[in-house]
């Protein structure tokens, strides 16, 4: 840096320097505001019996009108109204964190009571108060929701793969506008749909796997397809292109180019979609139904599921009622970690199997 | 123009030549998107099916004794006033997230922001159930006994207050929360897409970064909320397990938010009612859910509508 | 193995838009025929035109005939696919499949095309391949590493590699250096005079000096205005139309006097 050569300026409050400046607050006043709006929330919420979310809600009250009143007086209409959103933008996302975080404590609270061995080796047979566990709903979940994976995997991905590599025209306006819509579909209406679908065929009072399998399909199916589609058009059509030089037909760039190509997003999506399906309750309620034993069979009657087990713990708890509470709290946080668990691998997924661009 | 018109080539074939491995997988990457389509309308046309005996039954053979109507009305009515109050909630809280993360949070921060607020969708519907009822409503209770004393005259808080706390403004916030993820993600979508140009020409006007937002990133992002608003609507229109075991549901229509007594919402009918249903009442719920199936249609469609009509715009950008 | 191409009376269209009308040329073999032109004007669709590359455009359409070696390439009962095997292209980025390794890049066009190979004659192929397109030396020891660790240059002569690994009879390169530093070119201008004794070689490109450097037969692509099908001006042998071109248009175009 050279040197300017300016004639030496004292400061001069009073002179228009080179940047006007404007008398702002210092940086640790809103902090200071907040923490005194705190202490007074504390002291406001202790005259009703002390209570710790009042005094959060107070404090951030007070805060937030002391940190507007006090830079509306110093800095002005324009700053104030500036930092009166930034404090109402920060508390809405502080208000979104306060579920996530009551939730997650309470389900780890309450079902880790349960959370033992017996939970995981033994099914609900001749249980009647305590002990017994989720076994068979665990294994149902997990046979119901590979089955729906079977099935959603290919249409979905032959579906993007249509709609980015073939489609053109009507049909892939008409099909992609649909797919959008039957992302909206409510799974309970799923649910409905595989029910009448089964009864037409096999007559009433069918309940079966595969019906919770099909019904948790028409759910996954639009899932794969928009994740698919986004990755497979990620992928450069210079790629295409190469390979049609080297005489390889459409289909072959396709299998062994194009989808090589997207692996890692696929896997990703595939998992996601598999984690957004694999705690659905609602439609395995009015198909698969309940059963206190062990049926690996989707083809033959009834099986239990997780999410399902959950709820009948919770609804119709015998005369026991804090065992099958214990239960029902112990379940969902299998399902939370299911969840989370897929999640992760999701993640794990785009970041392992992507593939190398060297430089 | 010295071109004349392209005459129809004589010779080139219209169906160029295809290997028999690109016929059979053109075919069947074909007929998997069309299979979508069928499963659709096959969705439609079974709950049709499974529905009419519900829809031709004398009035007094349906639940309730009163025919069809007078049973889905108020649901239909519960349905949309739970729907409607998770909106109202959601809605300002999703988008103020959303400019959180877009424009306040540290840029290196706002990845890892965004996972947390995605966080919320992947917890499955029935374990907001259980929160909801263990955990939220209790906390409530005081505060609709608050409400009931001081705001009473409302109609919205006339009481009398619940003492379980299962009310429809309980299920409604739990809806809320439901929501929120998606709201703010499509919020987050658009307001990042919008063109820092502007952005960086507000600022250089001086404007404070509130001012720049609302001229050049609220105006940008506007059907992207209302978009994203819809499709939260329609999956809280849906929503069931959590309203089943959150609301208590034993009356009609009411717009009283904080008393025991109020309408179920489809969905949660139907998970409630259909184990124990027989004959006609698994017919009437079928009809329900069709209804359902109707009403959420036709609010994602406009949903869809509306945020590709903004991309359509937002191309020239 | 090199052939001969015949063009006769070819228009080229995307959807009804006319692109390129009525070329009549003969490329010789063994040789290098470079395509030049301002943006815009066609030369680079015709070039894709020669290998049914052109028609992967929904839309895209030919009218004429292009013959190679008395075979019709247009014709009803010819296979795309098969065209694109005896005529290769290389394009104008670098474009290595970024899931394959070096080894599997050069292999490409065999192992898509599910052609059952021992391994030591892929080996041979890939090996052959590499010295053909003047890369052995560099990456003989790194075969397994991905094709996308190469430098820029170095990916081209990959591309290179793979698309003579086919054994074609044709190399259509889509101004192949227009992305590389003056070293790099250098080096895929000498692997081209290499090719050319066993390849026809056609190449586009922008770089004057480069085709005056390389080619023996020049063709001059101009088109009279937008929204105009672009045309093949002149076609004559490259020291021609560098020194004394038939047409008034060349001779701007080359002398820099061009619109």
């Amino acid at each position: 840096m050279s040197q300017t050569v300016s004639p030496p300026r004292t400061d001069h409050p009073d002179l228009p320097g080179p940047v006007r400046t404007r008398r702002r607050l210092p940086r640790y006043a809103a902090t200071g505001l907040y923490l005194a709006g705190l202490l007074l929330g504390a002291v406001l919420s202790a005259l009703s019996g002390f209570n710790p979310a009042l005094t959060v809600i107070y404090g951030v009250a007070i805060g937030t009108v002391a940190v507007y009143a006090a830079s509306r007086a110093v800095e002005g209409t324009r700053k104030a109204t500036d930092r009166l959103v930034t404090c109402i933008v920060v508390t809405a996302f502080g208000i979104a964190v306060v579920p996530l975080v009551w939730l997650s404590y309470t389900v780890l609270d309450r079902g880790l009571t349960r959370l033992d061995g017996t939970f995981f080796s033994n099914s609900m047979v001749g249980v009647v108060g305590e002990g017994g566990g989720a076994y068979h709903a665990i294994m149902g979940t997990l046979i119901i929701t590979a089955l729906a994976a079977v099935i959603s995997v290919p249409i979905g991905l032959l579906t993007a793969i249509y709609l980015v590599e073939y489609g053109s025209g009507r049909l892939k306006r008409a099909i992609t506008f649909f797919v959008d819509v039957m992302t909206g579909i409510p799974s309970i209406v799923a649910g409905l749909f595989a029910f009448a679908l089964f009864t037409l065929l096999f007559g009433n009072d069918v309940r079966l796997g595969v019906m919770g399998a099909v019904a948790l399909s028409v759910l996954m199916i639009p899932v794969v397809v928009r994740s698919s589609e986004e990755v497979l058009k990620l992928v450069p059509n210079e790629l295409r292109e190469a390979s049609y030089a080297l005489g390889v037909p459409k289909w072959r760039t396709v299998v062994k180019v194009v989808l090589p190509t997207a692996i890692a997003g696929l896997g990703t999506g595939v998992t996601l979609s598999i984690a957004r399906v694999v705690g659905e309750t609602a439609p395995l309620l009015v198909t698969v139904g309940l059963i206190t034993s062990t049926n690996l069979n989707p083809f033959d009657g009834r099986m239990a599921t997780l999410p399902v087990f959950a709820y009948y713990q919770l609804t119709q708890p015998g005369t026991a009622t804090q065992a099958f509470l214990d239960r029902a709290w112990t379940a969902a946080l299998v399902l939370i970690i299911l969840v989370m668990a897929l999640n992760v691998v999701a993640r794990l997924i785009s970041r392992f199997f992507a593939p190398q661009t060297g430089r | 123009m010295t071109t004349s018109a392209p005459p129809r080539p004589p010779q080139s074939p219209d169906r160029p030549k295809r290997r028999r491995g690109d016929r059979i997988f053109a075919g069947s990457a074909t007929g998997a998107g069309i299979f979508i389509l069928v499963v659709l309308a096959g969705v439609a046309v079974f709950l049709v099916a499974e529905s009419w005996p519900a829809v031709v039954a004398p009035a007094e053979d349906v639940s309730g004794g009163e025919g069809l109507t007078s049973y889905i009305t108020p649901l239909i009515f519960g349905t949309l006033l739970a729907s409607v109050i998770a909106l109202v909630i959601a809605t300002p809280l999703a988008v103020a997230i959303a400019l959180f993360i877009t424009n306040y949070a540290p840029r290196r921060l706002a990845a890892g922001l965004g996972y947390v607020i995605d966080l919320l969708a992947a917890i499955p519907s029935i374990v907001y159930g259980f929160w909801g009822i263990f955990a939220l409503a209790p906390a409530l209770v005081p505060f609709y006994a608050w409400a009931e004393r001081n705001l009473g005259f409302i109609p919205l808080f006339a009481g009398p207050a619940s003492a379980t706390g299962r009310t429809m403004l309980t299920a409604g916030i739990v809806l809320a929360v439901m929501i929120l993820p998606i709201i703010s993600a499509i919020s987050r979508e658009v307001f990042s897409q919008a063109p820092a140009l502007h952005r960086e020409a507000a600022l250089a006007l001086g404007a404070t970064r509130w001012e720049m937002i609302r001229m050049a990133v609220l105006p940008y992002g506007k059907s992207g909320i209302i978009g994203g608003a819809m499709l939260g609507l329609g999956r809280a229109l849906g929503e069931t397990l959590a309203i089943a075991l959150v609301l208590s549901a034993s009356g009609g229509i009411t717009f009283n938010l904080i008393s025991n007594s109020n309408p179920s919402t489809i969905a949660a009918n139907i998970a409630l009612q259909f184990p124990e249903s027989t004959g006609l009442q698994v017919n009437t719920l079928i009809a329900s859910g069709l209804a359902l199936f109707v009403i959420t249609l036709a609010v994602n469609m406009l949903a869809r509508w509306v945020v590709t009509r903004r991309a359509d715009f937002s191309g020239a950008n | 193995m090199a052939k001969r191409i015949d063009v006769s009376d070819l228009n080229i269209y995307y959807g009804n838009f006319l692109a390129v009308e009525g070329v009549n040329v003969s490329i010789e073999p063994r040789s290098i025929t470079a395509l030049i032109g301002p943006s815009g004007c066609g030369k680079s669709t015709f070039l894709r035109s020669i290998n049914r590359m052109h028609e992967v455009l929904p839309g895209a359409r030919v009218e004429g005939k292009i013959v190679m070696d008395g075979q019709d390439l247009y014709g009803a009962d010819v296979d795309p696919v098969n065209v694109r095997r005896q005529i290769g292209m290389v394009f104008q980025r670098p474009n290595p499949f970024p899931t394959m390794s070096i080894y599997d890049n050069v292999a490409a066009g065999m192992r898509l095309n599910a052609k059952k190979m021992k391994k030591t004659d892929t080996d041979e192929l890939v090996e052959r391949s590499l010295r053909g397109a003047n890369l052995w030396n560099e990456v003989k020891d790194r075969l397994d590493r991905p094709g996308s660790s190469l430098s820029g240059g170095q990916q081209q002569r990959l591309c290179i590699a793979r698309a003579i690994a086919v054994e074609p009879d044709v190399l259509l390169m889509d101004e192949p250096c227009s992305a590389l530093d003056p070293i790099s070119t250098l080096a895929i201008e000498d692997l081209m005079t290499e090719l050319k004794e066993r390849f026809t070689i056609v190449i586009v490109t922008h770089n004057m000096q480069q085709a005056a450097r390389v080619s023996e037969q020049t063709g001059f692509f101009n088109l009279n205005g937008v929204g105009q099908p672009g045309r093949l001006i002149e076609f004559n042998p490259t020291e021609k139309i560098f020194s004394n071109p038939d047409e008034k248009a060349t001779e701007d175009y080359i002398s820099g006097r061009f619109g």
